[in-house]
């Protein structure tokens, strides 16, 4: 998969840094405020966290109050990818093709033990963690999450779009670890996909 | 694409040759020359999926069309592959519940009393009668639900949007009672080997009373607005036909297999749970199309009620578990109090339940179809295989054969009556 | 499943009908086991299917055992049912471990087989000569970590994390064809040179392969 690295920050970069006045907070009251209410979602679901997401859009729970209205299934038009269920390996590629996909502004909610850290499933086939993958913004823990908490989840995020800075550059732009893109050092990836606590112990079959 | 010609195949294998290694296929036949290509003979490669919110989870069709017309559909799977039956070899049988939960996650508990039923086999355990009547409240729910979610997608992907709200929100209804049960919504692990989790708590049979009452007027609703619906009838019949004897063929199982006619159920046909004992019909099909999968499923849904009711009425008092105590766990408070009970409750957590050596093969009637567990012990307490046996991977291994020479838009509508879903695909 | 240990009556039809090819049976849980020879296995369950006195006309499932012990061979196994009998049957092949793994495919047999036979290939490396279209299909085709439920396969696979992360992330999306898909896609000249066999159609700025 060819991937061209975006263009790292330099020094001159900064000279676009503009210092917050009042001015600049008043924008970005406004695009944040926007932005944080029409997030779009890309509902990239696989598996039984999918079912929760949809019933988190269906009537009783009502992702549309949220400004979720229109859930995108192309990449083209999302603001925000959830993804919902698990990953394997054999979907890595394609979570990572909608990701680069995806116009910034964009986010990423990780919805879901198998999505946050690969879940119950530490074994040959579960990507361990979608982060590294793709940046993640938000975890949503639960298995699957209740859809109060993925509705947590997503007021979250939009807390942490208000926090941001239309005038910050580096939010925008996402480093790739190398040119065959990866998006984490392989060291990292590594030191993520540990077992920890009890998975250690998991690994005897007889 | 321009310069992409495809041949009219008309190889019923291609693409391996006598030794079965794989060939590649001329796109120009021996002795003929290649010709310029015409605009009208172009055919069309395209890729739906894996992400795509009509295939029903990450399946990917790959798609030969000729305008609008599909010549061949070719479905990749393996997108959700989980390792679940690697895993199964690495747990105790009360550790594989939760995994069961996952598999075929839109009809949970039912996947749960499986599993538990193909164990309890192999051990040679017996349940008690509270536990064989909750566990058929546990499966009809399940296929309820699961029919449910088929009937909002499938209504979804032909254009009927508030279908879907309204199953949605019948199954939110049907949450309420699974969590009160269970504490969970979704993933339930409802069984453990010998009995159930929990039993259910007090009132609970009024209220799943209640909504039996009041379910079949949702029903009611969807058909009036379906049933005689033009467009309905338009998309749906004689779209995906499979004959009966193709139907066998292909090992399909479950509503496809009697909507082509094949009056097959694993409850009439090989009982289990007092199934025999109860009175139900099952709907089989005529024409195995798309629209007798609609009737045959939106009928099992009622006949399920009927069940329901059956059982809540006889629903004796007793325990829920065996009275086993090498599967079943010491109660709480003697396991906190006295030595011995404590102690047997680590070994039982710490070390499994062994199950003698032998291996059983234990088919319910899932909403999807067949379900099969196949476990292989070798006298230890992590199974040596635990095969399942995925209704929903055979049903959709027909596809191609059903889809090809329809529609794009019947192929989106077929796709939909299997009735897929890829976490028991893929494991 | 009922009648606990009286075997079907199959078995002593097949063992009267193919002698020597039939080995032990056995019944275990309820259900009769039969062990056949790897030869004369399509001879035996085609005879299973069409003969009216059998009539398995469904197949219930395909799939292969491996067993800790590695004195144990690997198993191949059938499981037939026949619908208007309402009869089951499951039927083993026995294949040593350290011989090559193959049997014949059944899908002429039954078209259910198809994919079944495919999940064997890919999850335990089990060949079914004759098959069509026999590709993995749970992993992708490139995947070489090795066949996942082979008792040799750890639980976390052979590579590293970092490893599988990057050989996922590598793989061409569009490579997951089959040959007969690839007579007309671009992605042929991403799969790895022992799957480009034969002569194929030169698309522009690709390389073309000997016949």
């Amino acid at each position: 998969m060819e991937l061209t690295p975006p263009p790292t920050l330099g020094a001159g970069d900064r000279a676009g840094f503009v210092s917050p006045n009042w001015v600049t907070t008043r924008l970005d009251d406004l695009v944040n405020w926007s932005r944080a209410n029409s997030l779009w979602p890309m509902a990239f679901g696989t598996a039984c966290c999918a079912i929760e997401f949809m019933a988190t859009a269906a009537s009783r729970f009502d992702l549309a109050r949220f400004g979720m209205e229109r859930v995108a299934y192309s990449p083209r038009q999302a603001d925000v990818l959830i993804c919902a269920g698990r990953l394997p390996f054999k979907l890595a590629p394609v979570i990572r093709r909608i990701w680069d996909q995806m116009p910034q502004p964009k986010w990423c909610i990780s919805m879901g033990a198998c999505a946050s850290t690969g879940g119950i499933f530490d074994n040959y086939a579960m990507v361990q963690g979608i982060d590294t993958i793709v940046p993640v913004d938000v975890y949503v823990p639960g298995c699957p999450p209740r859809p109060e908490g993925l509705l947590y989840g997503i007021m979250l995020l939009q807390k942490k779009i208000k926090g941001e800075s239309v005038f910050d550059p580096s939010l925008r732009v996402e480093q790739l670890a190398d040119q065959r893109g990866m998006f984490l050092e392989p060291a990292a990836v590594d030191e993520l996909s540990e077992p920890f606590g009890n998975s250690v112990h998991q690994t005897r079959s007889a | 694409m321009a310069d992409k010609r495809v041949l009219e195949l008309a190889l019923a294998t291609p693409g391996v040759d006598a030794a079965g290694n794989a060939v590649r296929l001329p796109l120009v036949p021996a002795g003929q020359t290649a010709q310029e290509p015409e605009l009208d003979s172009d055919h069309m490669l395209i890729n739906i999926g894996p992400q795509h919110p009509a295939t029903h989870g990450v399946l990917r069709l790959v798609v030969e069309l000729d305008g609008e017309v599909v010549m061949r559909v070719i479905p990749h799977i393996g997108y959700l592959h989980s390792g679940f039956e690697k895993l199964g070899e690495y747990r105790h049988y009360n550790q594989i519940i939760p995994l069961t939960d996952r598999t075929d996650y839109l009809s949970a508990p039912a996947n749960n009393v499986a599993f538990a039923l193909a164990a309890e086999r192999l051990m040679g355990i017996e349940i008690t009668p509270r536990c064989t009547v909750l566990r058929v409240i546990a499966c009809e729910l399940s296929r309820i639900i699961s029919h449910l979610v088929w009937a909002g997608t499938t209504a979804i992907d032909i254009g009927a949007f508030t279908v879907f709200l309204w199953m949605f929100q019948e199954r939110e209804r049907v949450y309420n009672l699974i969590e009160a049960w269970t504490g969970a919504r979704l993933t339930t692990s409802l069984t453990r080997v010998g009995g159930l989790m929990a039993d259910v708590p007090d009132g609970w049979t009024d209220r799943l009373r209640e909504w039996c009452r009041r379910f079949p007027k949702t029903l009611d609703e969807v058909d009036r607005m379906l049933l005689r619906n033009g467009i309905w009838l338009g998309r749906t019949q004689d779209v995906g036909v499979m004959t009966a004897a193709e139907a066998t063929n292909y090992s399909l199982s479950g509503p496809m297999l009697r909507a082509s006619g094949v009056a097959y159920d694993v409850r009439k046909d090989q009982p289990y749970l007092d199934y025999d004992t109860y009175d139900f019909e099952v709907p089989v099909g005529e024409r195995g199309d798309v629209y007798d999968r609609y009737l045959v499923r939106m009928e099992e849904m009622r006949q399920s009620v009927r069940i329901l009711l059956q059982a809540v009425d006889r629903l004796p008092e007793g325990p829920i578990n065996a009275d086993d105590p090498r599967v079943i766990l010491p109660p709480k408070k003697k396991a906190m109090s006295d030595m011995e009970s404590m102690i047997h409750h680590f070994k039982q957590v710490m070390e499994g339940v062994p199950a003698p050596a032998g291996e059983v093969y234990f088919p319910v009637e899932n909403p999807k179809g067949e379900l099969g567990t196949y476990l292989v012990s070798d006298g230890t307490a992590k199974p040596v295989r635990w095969r399942i046996r995925p209704p929903s991977f055979l049903n959709l291994a027909a596809l191609p054969k059903m889809a090809e020479g329809h529609l794009l838009s019947d192929l989106i509508a077929i796709n939909a009556s299997v009735d897929i879903v890829m976490g028991e695909i893929d494991r | 499943m009922s009648g606990a240990a009286t075997p079907n009556a199959s078995v002593a039809t097949l063992r009267a009908r193919f002698g020597a090819a039939i080995g032990r049976s056995a019944v275990v849980s309820g259900a009769t086991i039969v062990h056949v020879a790897r030869e004369r296995a399509h001879d035996i369950l085609a005879w299973l299917r069409d003969d009216p006195d059998e009539r398995y006309d469904y197949l219930v499932d395909v799939t292969a055992v491996e067993y800790r012990d590695p004195e144990r061979p690997l198993e191949v196994v059938y499981q037939l049912r026949s619908i208007p009998r309402n009869a089951f049957l499951r039927l083993k092949i026995n294949l040593d471990r350290s011989g090559p793994l193959e049997v014949d495919s059944v899908v002429d047999l039954w078209q259910g087989a198809n994919w079944l036979e495919r999940e064997a290939w890919d999850m335990f490396g089990v060949r079914f000569v004759g098959h069509p279209d026999h590709r993995r299909i749970l992993m992708w085709e490139t995947y070489d970590e090795g066949h996942p439920l082979r008792k040799d396969f750890p639980l976390r696979g052979r590579f590293s994390r970092a490893e599988q992360v990057r050989r996922a992330l590598g793989a061409d999306l569009s490579a997951h064809y089959s040959m007969d898909e690839l007579s007309i896609a671009d992605a042929y000249a991403s799969l790895p040179a022992d799957l480009r066999v034969g002569p194929r159609h030169p698309a522009p700025g690709a390389e073309t392969s000997r016949p």
